[in-house]
């Protein structure tokens, strides 16, 4: 083969950098099995194009023996179809590798892998794939196993059991669209009476082009409208005068004065006011509701859940069972790369729990048989078997979300600044109106009534009620552009009326996966590295891994001995030449374990019975992480809550300014309760974490940040998601949030302008239908400018 | 009587069907995945792929 071998060669399907055992197939290189099998089902079926569209789009199948064993049970499968007859089934499944369009163009061409899939349509946004399939000559089963074998394995979770089919909610969108079709309409039929020309045939079709109008209307007032007097009517009986009330009240005058100067013919009515101001008001509604489809901010355990385990009954047999099944005393089988549950006991087999999910930590922890292992890790050496001790609501995990912490909503109990405002705004003018209609009832009594309702309509707050929508919108579509996702817009409001920020440290301003390791001891000679090296290259402990990547490149050696003792270390010879790798205790029993720093993570070496040192392990911080603190340190409390033991205390304390408070061996209650303590002293929090552990602390803080390295895969329940890279910019998008309630207000000022503009006509009895019709839609422009252009600004600026 | 009465009925009617239209469209969920679509339309030339050689045409253009 004329092949020239590379330095670094990447891999054809996953792009990958290939190892030394690349593999080569048809003049291409893969860097594993999986990624050439994938390739060789792609070619013999013509399906090779999916690598024209986009270079190295797949992903490494995963191993999946047993995994979707549960889709034969009927009771979970039923659970997970759309559609489900004789003969065809219809199933959405959410796949997280779905990222370019090879993506979508290999998962809508799967019949040519599976002819019995009849169709399938991906959403992008929301990275599913909808699949109808022949349920006679194919099962769920094996299309997810399809699914899986070339590399886009769907994620099947514990939520998907439980919730029931959302439905979508277009109203919005139905209210904004009749609102427009309207608005257009109502707009043409008013305009030859906006010159006020008096000419003859103008006049003959007076009535009717007024009918037409008010027809047009009338869904708009039924309809589109509906929300505004729903929600001042809560707003009402709840006693709190929300920007709902006044909008209602001017909406219901302007229909209802609009009716009746067409029915006794004074004059052309507000109909074009009325149907503009609803479809503006709408359409920031519409701008307002941003959403990340393929983001979810909902999370609790049940999405990080498997939908059914295995259990071992009492024959020794092995059976899947909804996990919601399983109770105390179990015998439960754990595969490679599951997830645990329940809280068990491990009864046999290799344990080494990862519990990256719960706690940030990624280094896995090994178990002894007869050990008590916490749902929430996952298993990645092999199967276990465990025993059971509680249910899955029972276990120490899950409980957590049975704090009262979880069953409130955030957004309720807080009051928007368009709200605050409102209040003020609604008592005042209907004090204008009441004095000037008394005033006029003395003057000219014709008019007071008209003055009464002149009033109420041109003071209807439409570009006030807009100015939080627009500004908050743009700032939310900002944000997301820097990697910065919020939930929804009120986010911002409350990040703005931040005064601490609490930091959980594993995970969070720790880097999950690199770790840096210095030595610490005798220095080794060449023959001692080598042979280290070469040990730990037969090992698979996590630390060896890791060790072993860090050591310079040694000739590869046959080992004369080799013994691990699982859990505590390595023992090798090599020409009467003894090496001893792993825990203080298995390398020298004379080491002490008092000392502080012994509570480190460290891999201890001695060569023939002499001790030489050991490599510790540290976290290494994410870039940034100390100008991040001293930046907020300025304006903020801080506050650092960590579930680990005390090993970096010195450490943090040396790098981050003094005044920041660090606690550690904090448990998920301690660090819900901690925030509680510090809300009931007045404190307004933010949250910044990113594991399963810190899920009652987001939830309870006004703010919770959940930090992810992908935001793709899981993070916990949390009002925003922010990519792990941009830790650095927290200060900043902060200093934004507040720009950002600074411009709302200023364009509130600037409604409030043409508001007293349009008073002044009011006031005085001469609100001409042409004027309302002028000022309404004047105002909500300039605003929506005003706001867009000044928020645009600010984030362009913001570095 | 008057034209305008034709014309007024005519001008509504084809606003309506328009309205119409939209309302379906957003019924056939046309507006819940904006992006897909626009994907999917450029995949038409890839499906057909019956002649290996005349795919080999275009990519060949390395130097020698």
């Amino acid at each position: 083969m004329a092949a020239v071998s590379e330095i670094s060669v990447s891999c054809y399907h996953c792009g990958d950098s290939c190892k030394k055992d690349t593999i080569v197939a048809d003049d291409k290189s893969f860097c594993c099995n999986g990624c050439k099998t994938v390739y060789e089902i792609f070619s013999a079926s013509d399906l090779t194009c999916y690598y024209d569209l986009q270079s190295a789009p797949g992903a490494i199948p995963k191993e999946m023996v047993g995994k979707y064993d549960f889709l034969d049970n009927p009771n979970i499968a039923e659970k997970l179809l759309e559609f489900n007859d004789a003969t065809t089934q219809i199933v959405s499944l959410y796949i997280p590798h779905v990222h370019c369009s090879s993506c979508i163009w290999i998962l809508e061409n799967i019949n040519k892998l599976n002819k019995n899939i009849k169709a399938s349509q991906v959403d992008f946004p929301k990275k599913t794939v909808r699949l109808h399939f022949n349920a006679k000559d194919t099962s769920l089963k094996e299309v997810v196993l399809l699914l899986s074998s070339i590399g886009y394995e769907p994620y099947i979770s514990l939520d998907d059991y439980a919730s029931a089919k959302k439905t979508v909610d277009r109203s919005l969108i139905y209210k904004l669209g009749i609102a427009g079709f309207a608005f257009g309409n109502v707009m043409f039929l008013s305009f030859p009476e906006y010159f006020e020309i008096n000419e003859f045939w103008l006049e003959q079709y007076k009535p009717l082009f007024r009918w037409l109008m008010f027809s047009f209307s009338v869904p708009v007032f039924f309809y589109s409208a509906s929300g505004y007097f729903i929600s001042a009517f809560k707003g009402l009986r709840a006693k709190v005068l929300n920007i709902d009330v006044p909008i209602a009240l001017g909406i219901l005058v302007l229909f209802f004065r609009s009716t009746f100067e067409i029915i006794f013919d004074y004059g052309s009515g507000f109909f074009d006011s009325l149907t503009g101001l609803v479809f503006f008001l709408l359409l920031g509604k519409f701008f307002q509701q941003k959403t990340y489809n393929f983001l979810s901010f909902e999370r609790d355990f049940k999405s990080y859940f498997p939908i059914a385990v295995t259990r071992i009954t009492s024959e020794r047999k092995e059976e899947s069972v909804q996990v919601y099944d399983v109770i105390e005393g179990e015998r439960l089988l754990i595969r490679n790369q599951e997830l645990i549950p329940v809280d068990c006991i491990l009864i046999k087999g290799n344990a080494l729990i990862d519990y990256s999910f719960v706690t940030g930590e990624s280094e896995p922890i090994q178990k002894q048989s007869g050990d008590k292992i916490f749902a929430g890790g996952k298993q990645i050496s092999g199967g276990i078997e465990v025993e059971t001790l509680k249910s899955v609501s029972q276990s120490y995990l899950t409980q957590l979300w049975s704090n009262d912490a979880f069953s409130k909503d955030k957004e309720l109990a807080f009051t928007t600044l368009t709200n605050t405002i409102s209040k003020y705004f609604t008592i005042v003018i209907l004090t204008i109106a009441l004095v000037s209609t008394s005033y006029w009832y003395f003057i000219d009594t014709a008019l007071a009534l008209q003055v009464f309702t002149a009033i109420l309509i041109i003071a209807c707050p439409c570009a006030l009620a807009m100015s939080a929508p627009f500004t908050l919108g743009n700032t939310l579509r900002i944000f997301g552009k820097r990697k910065f996702y919020l939930k929804n817009a009120t986010v911002i409001e409350q990040l703005a009326k931040i005064d601490t920020v609490i930091f959980d440290k594993t995970g969070t301003i720790t880097a999950n996966t690199k770790n840096s390791i210095h030595y610490n001891g005798l220095p080794l000679t060449e023959k001692e590295e080598g042979l280290l090296k070469n040990t730990l290259r037969a090992s698979n402990h996590p630390l060896s891994r890791s060790l072993y990547a860090l050591l310079k490149e040694h000739d590869i050696l046959t080992l004369d001995e080799f013994e691990e003792d699982s859990g505590k270390g390595i023992h090798a010879k090599k020409d009467g030449f003894e090496i001893k790798i792993g825990s203080a205790l298995f390398v020298n029993d004379s080491i002490i374990q008092t000392n502080r720093e012994e509570i480190q993570t460290a891999v201890h070496v001695s060569t023939n019975n002499t001790y030489k040192g050991k490599y510790i392990f540290k976290n290494s911080y994410r870039e940034g992480v100390e100008q991040v603190f001293s930046e907020l340190e300025k304006h903020f409390k801080l506050a650092i809550l960590s579930g680990d033991n005390e090993g970096e205390k010195s450490y943090l304390q040396k790098q981050l300014p003094k005044s920041i408070t660090l606690l550690f061996n904090q448990k998920p209650e301690d660090k819900l309760a901690y925030i509680k303590n510090l809300q009931n002293h007045g404190y307004s929090i933010m949250m910044v974490g990113d594991g399963l552990n810190d899920a009652g602390a987001l939830k309870q803080s006004e703010v919770g940040i959940a930090i992810s390295e992908n935001v793709n895969v899981f993070s916990p329940a949390c009002d925003a998601i922010l990519d792990a890279s941009k830790l650095a910019e927290l200060p900043s998008y902060l200093k934004m949030a507040k720009m950002s309630i600074g411009i709302i207000k200023t364009s509130m000022a600037i409604s409030f302008l043409y508001n007293t503009v349009g008073l002044y006509f009011a006031i005085t009895g001469q609100l001409a239908p042409v004027v309302a019709a002028i000022i309404m839609p004047l105002s909500s422009i300039s605003v929506v400018v005003f706001t867009t252009v000044a928020t645009n600004i600010i984030g362009r600026n913001l570095k | 009587m008057s034209v305008i009465y034709i014309l007024l009925t005519i001008s509504i009617i084809v606003a309506i069907f328009f309205f119409l239209a939209f309302i379906l469209s957003v019924k056939k969920g046309q507006f819940d995945d904006t992006y897909t679509p626009s994907v999917r339309m450029l995949f038409d030339d890839e499906l057909v792929q019956e002649k290996p050689d005349a795919k080999l045409l275009p990519t060949k253009n390395k130097l020698d």
